[in-house]
């Protein structure tokens, strides 16, 4: 017992050094703030309660200037307020924990920031967020981030806000569109509703998320491609995951004969044993990469766009575009489509059936993990990111058409710029519904889908 | 490690409320799914409906606990056949997209902050078990053995498991009637039945309604167990749940869900038990797993189970694989 107790003694001196950080500014990555320690200027404490600590920094200004004045709560993990403290000069505030430091170990604590003390010309970048949840482990620091920037402009008309989230539904859509092209790949071939495919999802963004762990960092001329070499790495491993998965688990499957109602089942299976592995390994918490969290937009007319977006847009629709063209010209590609429309025949014509499914699970799953790479990018992921996205995968495959290679893609689009846009009428909580809610009312009204072929079953 | 008090937590478990819950909410599958072939996967979304019909009736809108539980029957119907007139006419898989979409739009409707007011927003409702309790018998804690149960858990569980038998004879009832017998030609060959003149949908209708009303029950005895409706409890895993103990015991068999709940719930609370003392004890060393990582232990294990069980022996401990035609269509 004793042993045990110098050991989180230990931690506790570890906790007080730096908590979390939090970043006013757009125009830095949070790894910034971990290089230049000297600007956030933490008193040491030397009582046994283990302490929050945080600084408020405006990283628009070089060096980052602190921001005093700000009104911060910390609420526990049952929404009682702890305490209220305002940022000092230095934009640092500090809250002692009551209460024995072992037993605030692993518990959930709750950030709330008054958006009303920012400074005048500032404000959050996502007006929905002003709290943010940490939860205390024993062994590092937690940086969190507030992206906080220049204050969006009041006036902005309904068009302009509308055509800007727009904007932002095409970058939600592309990541959507590659995870929907792979679900409807799958399910062409096989006939599988895949209900592990929001963790193939996840698996990318956590492959990403290793490699940016790695200490160091790989950089090219200078410039630090980390986070771009963690995408590509899990583009590639997604490849290879997606053939295990098939090879390992599916292809028996197949040869046994299972049905695919008792494949949906075993694929749920599949979901709560990955995503449990998923959260065993890198937690409940929300994570970001080191690179491309905040980044400065361009202002275009009214609009403002970050570079980040633009080139996962671009890199994503490249991808979607060269996946569809092999799909529609190369000798693969046509025996991939002819084993979709009729397996039984595809193989009596000389097709290894197999194969082609291997290599539809191959590409399927390494379009499914890039997207989730992508998509932690662009807001951040946690262990269930490819599990929240998985309704609206298949409200996306259903709307184009399940199994269809195009309507996957526009159904994407559709729903994925549906869901930004619909926040101009509803409350940004019920974005998700209004999706769900088209998927039901399109199966109402054109159950194939809007490139499907019409077929009567039942 | 302390064994006993391991054993003791999954017997108090397998035999307590939650157990019932799931018994019951597995026991509307096995309609759906065992006798017809229907593929719910919302029946988190008929448990919320039911679970929220009763606290919003006493704490929002100021009925009685029974009318409440009769406006969630009511409403568990509805849902029922908002569902089935999209979807029954479609394929399988289909009806599963719709029906888990449909429980995720309740249950992100219910906890939205628009809402507030009626529903409580993610902190649920509360204070609605009044009547309930009210009736509670028990005025001291109940042991058996070295197993000890709250006087409230107690009277939870007689009122559940009551209900749970009613509904096992219920389920008897019908499916030895010929209305039954019908069901189960419907999950053998829907054709084959459509060509002897029988309205297959208005079948799978009824049967999505009543096993959508076993559902609401669920709900029912949920809210009444923790005394609170709250959102996160009618997330999509409940329904993944309710599965694993359906094919567990054994689709298609009346006291399957029964067995499979006993079990699940059981070794759910055995391995979350073990692995957390294994934990604290450092007989798993803290740098493999920590309290937190203990607590998911048991998923990973449930996921696994789930995929096995479904591989390797579908019918579950108490199945008849001639009774089950899940590999038919």
């Amino acid at each position: 017992m004793h042993t045990r107790f110098m050991q989180v003694a230990a931690v506790t001196g570890a906790l007080l050094v730096a908590l979390m950080t939090l970043l006013l500014g757009v125009g830095a990555a949070p790894a910034q703030a971990a290089e230049q320690p000297a600007a956030c200027q933490f008193e040491p404490n030397d009582d046994p309660e283990i302490h929050l600590k945080g600084c408020l920094r405006d990283q628009r200004e070089d060096p980052p200037a602190p921001v005093p004045g700000v009104s911060v709560s910390v609420l526990d993990a049952e929404g009682e307020t702890i305490a209220d403290v305002e940022t000092n000069e230095s934009g640092v505030f500090d809250v002692a924990l009551p209460g024995e430091p072992l037993s605030n170990l692993g518990k959930d604590f709750t950030i709330r920031i008054d958006e009303d003390t920012l400074p005048e010309g500032s404000d959050l970048r996502n007006p929905e967020q002003v709290e943010l949840t940490v939860n205390f482990d024993t062994t590092s620091d937690q940086t969190v981030t507030f992206p906080i920037g220049d204050a969006l402009p009041e006036a902005a008309g309904k068009f302009t806000r509308g055509i800007q989230l727009a904007v932002g539904g095409l970058v939600f859509s592309v990541c959507l569109a590659m995870a929907a092209l792979g679900l409807s790949m799958i399910f062409g071939t096989t006939g599988l509703t895949n209900f592990a495919h929001g963790e193939l999802v996840t698996f990318g963004a956590l492959v990403a998320w290793g490699i940016d762990l790695l200490p160091g960092s790989i950089t090219v001329f200078g410039t630090n491609i980390t986070v771009v070499v963690g995408v590509v790495v899990a583009f590639i491993a997604g490849g290879l995951f997606g053939y295990l998965n098939d090879r390992a688990l599916w292809r028996p499957l197949r040869i046994r004969g299972t049905g695919v109602i008792a494949m949906m089942i075993v694929s749920i299976g599949l979901s709560i044993f990955l995503r449990s592995v998923y959260q065993y390994i890198a937690g409940g918490s929300n994570h970001n990469y080191s690179q491309y969290s905040a980044s400065t937009p361009w202002e275009i007319g009214p609009l403002l766009v970050t570079p980040r977006d633009m080139i996962v847009v671009v890199a994503g629709l490249v991808i979607l575009v060269a996946v569809s063209l092999l799909i529609q010209t190369t000798r693969m590609g046509k025996a991939t489509r002819a084993v979709a429309d009729n397996p039984g025949l595809a193989a009596s014509s000389g097709i290894n059936v197999q194969r082609v499914i291997a290599l539809v699970w191959t590409v399927g799953v390494a379009l499914a993990a890039m997207s989730g790479a992508l998509l932690g990018v662009t807001q951040g992921f946690d262990f269930q990111i490819g599990f929240k996205l998985l309704l609206l995968i298949f409200a996306a495959v259903v709307l184009g058409g399940l199994g269809t290679i195009w309507g996957a893609m526009i159904g994407a689009f559709v729903i994925g710029i549906f869901v930004e846009v619909s926040t101009l009428f509803v409350p940004a909580e019920l974005k998700y519904v209004g999706a769900l809610a088209v998927l039901i009312i399109v199966l109402l009204i054109r159950p194939q889908g809007l490139l499907g072929r019409a077929q009567r079953i039942g | 490690m302390d064994f006993g008090s391991i054993l003791t937590t999954t017997v108090q478990q397998a035999f307590g409320p939650l157990a019932i819950v799931y018994c019951l909410a597995a026991i509307g599958l096995n309609v759906h799914f065992g006798y017809t072939g229907l593929l719910n996967f919302g029946q988190a979304g008929f448990m919320a409906v039911g679970g929220y019909a009763m606290a919003s009736a006493v704490a929002t809108w100021g009925l009685s606990l029974w009318a409440g539980i009769a406006i969630g029957i009511v409403l568990a119907a509805v849902l029922a056949l908002l569902l089935g007139i999209p979807t029954l006419r479609l394929r399988a898989d289909y009806l599963a997209i719709v029906t888990i979409a449909a429980a995720e739009i309740i249950r992100q409707t219910a906890g939205s902050v628009t809402l507030l007011d009626w529903f409580g927003g993610q902190d649920g409702l509360n204070s609605f078990v009044g009547d309930f309790r009210e009736l509670n018998p028990y005025d001291s804690a109940i042991s058996l053995g070295s197993v000890t149960w709250s006087p409230n858990d107690f009277w939870v569980m007689t009122v559940g498991w009551i209900l749970v038998a009613l509904c096992c004879l219920i389920v008897w009832a019908l499916m030895r009637s010929p209305w039954g017998r019908v069901l189960k030609a419907i999950r053998e060959d829907e054709d084959a039945v459509r060509s002897l003149g029988k309205n297959v949908y208005a079948y799978k209708m009824q049967s999505l309604v009543i096993g959508g009303i076993f559902g609401a029950f669920a709900g029912y005895i949920y809210g009444l167990s923790k005394a609170a409706v709250i959102p996160t409890d009618y997330a999509t895993d409940t329904t993944f749940f309710a599965y694993t103990i359906l094919l567990l015991g054994g689709a298609a068999r009346v006291f399957g869900p029964v067995v499979g709940a006993l079990i699940f719930w059981g070794l759910i609370n055995f391995l979350d038990a073990f692995f957390r003392q294994a934990a604290a004890n450092d007989v798993i060393p803290q740098a493999i797993m920590d309290q937190n990582q203990a607590g998911l232990m048991r998923f990973i294990v449930l996921g696994l189970a789930l995929m096995l069980l479904m591989i390797f022996r579908p019918q579950g401990i108490f199945g008849d694989r001639r009774e089950l035609a899940i590999d038919g269509r």
